[in-house]
């Protein structure tokens, strides 16, 4: 059933609930815990996984085509600023472990905050820039690439 | 009905639906409007929704224009060469013109791209592609959306677009429910920037039961953009251009990285090279210019996304099947061998639980691939999406009128998959239509273009008992039987997903009649899309996540209708690979070297459709 929930690990914290992307991991109103209601709209893209705080959500392959024995597991860290995973197949003969930056930033820290820039000029605003360029758009220091600067028409017809 | 009605009154600019286009454009939107009003409403959480909700292994749409690598233009002719010469080349530039600049942005907010040690530039896996390490990718940019943003409204499944009472064709905001506490949202806004997605889930899926979430764009991708704006009367174009992949099998993993960076490759069920004997036959069915192998060769033009898939289908066709990727020659390096892993683990998990189950290890199996269901989108090899205005210094008379990525409803912008004829913007390219979309929506406001705008007291009601219908139906009818799915007066939202799928499949050309189809067939689909749209007035939600899954259907459906409008529109073979018109098995440059444009008529829902003229960016020499 793609994702799924251990029992004994969730406390019905509604992690999971909060950043399902489709909206299919709810909280059971007798047993007070989250599962997935609704498995044939879950892409199997772990964000539950790495949301909750217990590990208590784990994946099972699609029952159509993914035999039982499996395990993909992952522990994500904001902090440390990497992303952990397992991977065991079902014959036992594969057990990998891999890791991977998922910063290089603290957390939230390098985002600019576009209200605190001094407003751009008139000249800015009648001119096709967006924020922050020409930076990183041209090898040169000349202004934004237009047809005229790269010899360039549109012409209509059939070009190839 | 218990529910609340939530106003949120005064907005600039709302952004309906916050992928990587919507939070582009909330982000861009601070700079150009500092005191402007930003709302955006979502349906999931902006930190893990959209396509890219997932993360991401490379930004396929970079330049690199600062190293010289290439120039705006060179990518234009890349992507009309992929499209068959389908593009809208003026948008095209404009994104290719600025993506440079949200990359480096990107890399600047902590998203780590990997760096080629020699050069010092970004580690490139093909000519437009680089590697990252996105696991986090969507969170990092939700963090500048949000900097940017008044608010953020999660979980609001936007369900209808606001018009202006005042004045025709205008835009006036959006409403939609809460998918939690099921309150009514109200958003009165100046300017609407729609970034809410492509469709996936609208063909019938290869997969069953359970693995009909394994889809390969996000099953949450609901064609909210297209459904969103065809019903406010919004012009489309190219929607017919649905795109097929070539996938590993079941898993849908990606192939980018194994075919451009570990140098995988594919061969038939004989462990043959396969591709090119199918290209003769192919060159006289598309026609020289579009396919001719010895040029491309020596030219280093990529072979059309569409063609490749049309060789495989065949072959498999042929009986040689199944395609296979060559992984075993590449996997001998473990440093490829553990890229390749973590490809799928930074963009489809799935596949890695699949090869997990299946004990595949590419080292010593080659993988099977497969052709997927059809998917109807914008951004990757493909240009399904709004007629939208384009820049001022670029686009000629027909292509422009007034605003950038402006719609053919006055206030309405596209962002994204939203937006049509700009296929290979991919995540970088959307973001960046984001916020040319945000810089555009501010000068259309600051102009007085949305001056007066009146919302009535009757839309708002109108629409409030629209939205809550199916839950309605639900409460009415579902006493009458003594239990079970099985009810004569209505449909709940899978049932109408599932005829939906069905017919598209069918008629429309999904992979269950090998892409195929014709004008008879699409007047049959058409037919039964009629009756499924009456039907869809008696759709059932028997709770407020059923009634979400009931609106996602709606914009599904309306989507898929134009889907077949404009296939039926187009009597020619423009994309053999991604489907075929059996009545019209060429590819016909004199009569259709054109792009398709529809319009709905919002009163009585009648298809008008027209062909525009296609502009090439052509050299001066």
């Amino acid at each position: 059933m793609p994702t799924f929930v251990y029992m004994t690990r969730c406390d019905g914290c509604g992690q999971c609930v909060d950043i399902c992307p489709s909206d299919i991991m709810h909280i059971d109103k007798t047993l007070r815990r989250a599962y997935n209601i609704e498995p044939n709209m879950c892409w199997e893209c772990y964000s539950c996984v790495k949301a909750c705080p217990h590990q208590a959500i784990d994946v099972r392959g699609y029952a159509d085509f993914a035999p039982l024995g499996h395990s993909v597991r992952v522990l994500r860290d904001e902090e440390k600023g990497t992303i952990a995973w397992r991977i065991k197949f079902r014959n036992g003969k594969k057990d990998i472990e891999l890791l991977a930056p998922i910063t290089t930033k603290p957390w939230g820290t390098a985002i600019p905050d576009l209200a605190g820039e001094s407003a751009p000029s008139k000249e800015m605003r009648d001119s096709e820039l967006l924020f922050n360029e020409p930076k990183y758009v041209r090898m040169d220091e000349g202004g934004l690439n237009t047809l005229e600067s790269n010899g360039l028409t549109l012409k209509e017809g059939v070009y190839y | 009905m218990g529910y609340k009605t939530i106003i949120e009154d005064d907005i600039d600019v709302l952004i309906a639906g916050a992928g990587l286009g919507g939070t582009g454009a909330a982000f861009e939107a601070r700079y150009w409007g500092k005191d402007k009003k930003i709302v955006i409403a979502e349906k999931a959480n902006i930190d893990r929704s959209g396509a890219v909700a997932q993360g991401l292994y490379a930004i396929n749409c970079y330049m690199g224009t600062r190293w010289g690598e290439n120039n705006p233009e060179d990518h234009v002719r890349y992507a009309r060469m992929d499209l068959m010469g389908m593009v809208r080349e003026d948008l095209a530039f404009d994104m290719a013109r600025h993506v440079d600049s949200a990359v480096h942005q990107f890399e600047e907010w902590g998203l780590p791209l990997m760096k080629d040690p020699k050069t010092g530039t970004y580690m490139r896996e093909g000519r437009w592609q680089i590697m990252i390490h996105g696991e986090s990718y969507k969170p990092i940019v939700a963090e500048a959306a949000k900097k940017s943003a008044d608010k953020v409204f999660n979980r609001i499944c936007v369900t209808h677009l606001l018009m202006d009472d005042a004045k025709d064709n205008r835009i006036a905001g959006a409403v939609g429910f809460n998918v939690r506490t099921g309150n009514y949202h109200v958003f009165k806004s100046k300017t609407v920037i729609c970034g809410a997605g492509g469709a996936s889930n609208i063909f019938k899926p290869r997969s069953v039961g359970e693995g009909a979430g394994r889809v390969w764009y996000a099953p949450w991708s609901s064609g909210s953009a297209y459904g969103l704006m065809i019903e406010a009367g919004a012009k489309m174009t190219q929607m017919e251009n649905r795109i097929v992949l070539a996938r590993f099998k079941d898993g849908y993993g990606p192939v980018g990285a194994y075919f451009l960076h570990l140098k995988t490759y594919t061969q038939n069920g004989l462990g043959e090279e396969y591709e090119s004997k199918w290209f003769p036959k192919l060159t006289e069915m598309v026609g020289k210019e579009y396919l001719d192998t010895e040029g491309q060769h020596l030219s280093h033009k990529p072979i059309p996304t569409c063609l490749r898939n049309h060789a495989f289908i065949s072959e498999v066709n042929a009986g040689r099947g199944p395609i296979h990727m060559v992984t075993m020659e590449a996997f001998q390096d473990p440093h490829l061998e553990e890229i390749g892993w973590h490809n799928f683990l930074g963009m489809t998990v799935g596949q890695a639980v699949l090869w997990a189950s299946t004990d595949v290890d590419p080292k010593y199996e080659n993988p099977e691939l497969t052709t997927s269901e059809p998917y109807v989108m914008g951004s990757h090899a493909t240009g399904c999406g709004a007629w939208c205005s384009g820049p001022e210094d670029v686009s000629p008379d027909e292509y422009y009128w007034g605003y950038n990525r402006m719609t053919t409803v006055e206030g309405l912008f596209g962002a994204g998959d939203a937006v049509g004829g700009t296929p290979h913007a991919f995540s970088s390219g959307s973001f960046t239509e984001g916020r040319l979309a945000a810089k555009a929506a501010c000068k259309y406001i600051d102009d007085g273009k949305a001056e007066g705008i009146r919302v009535s007291e009757q839309q708002i009601q109108d629409l409030k008992t629209k939205i809550y219908k199916p839950l309605e139906t639900y409460k009415v009818y579902s006493n009458e039987i003594v239990g079970g799915s099985v009810n004569p007066n209505f449909i709940n939202p899978r049932q109408g997903l599932d005829r939906l799928q069905k017919l598209m499949d069918e008629y429309c050309g999904g992979f269950g009649v090998n892409y195929m189809t014709n004008e008879k067939l699409l007047q049959i689909g058409l037919k039964k899309m009629k009756l499924l749209e009456e039907d869809m007035e008696m759709i059932a939600a028997e709770d407020i996540h059923e009634l979400l899954r009931a609106w996602e259907l709606n914009h599904r459906v309306r989507t898929s209708e134009s889907v077949f409008q404009h296939t039926l529109f187009r009597k020619e073979t423009r994309w053999p690979g991604y489907y075929y018109r059996g009545d019209a098995m060429k590819l016909d440059d004199q009569n259709w070297h054109v792009l398709t444009v529809s319009h709905r008529d919002r009163k009585t829902g009648e298809y008008t459709m027209e062909k525009a003229p296609l502009y090439h960016l052509v050299g001066d020499e």
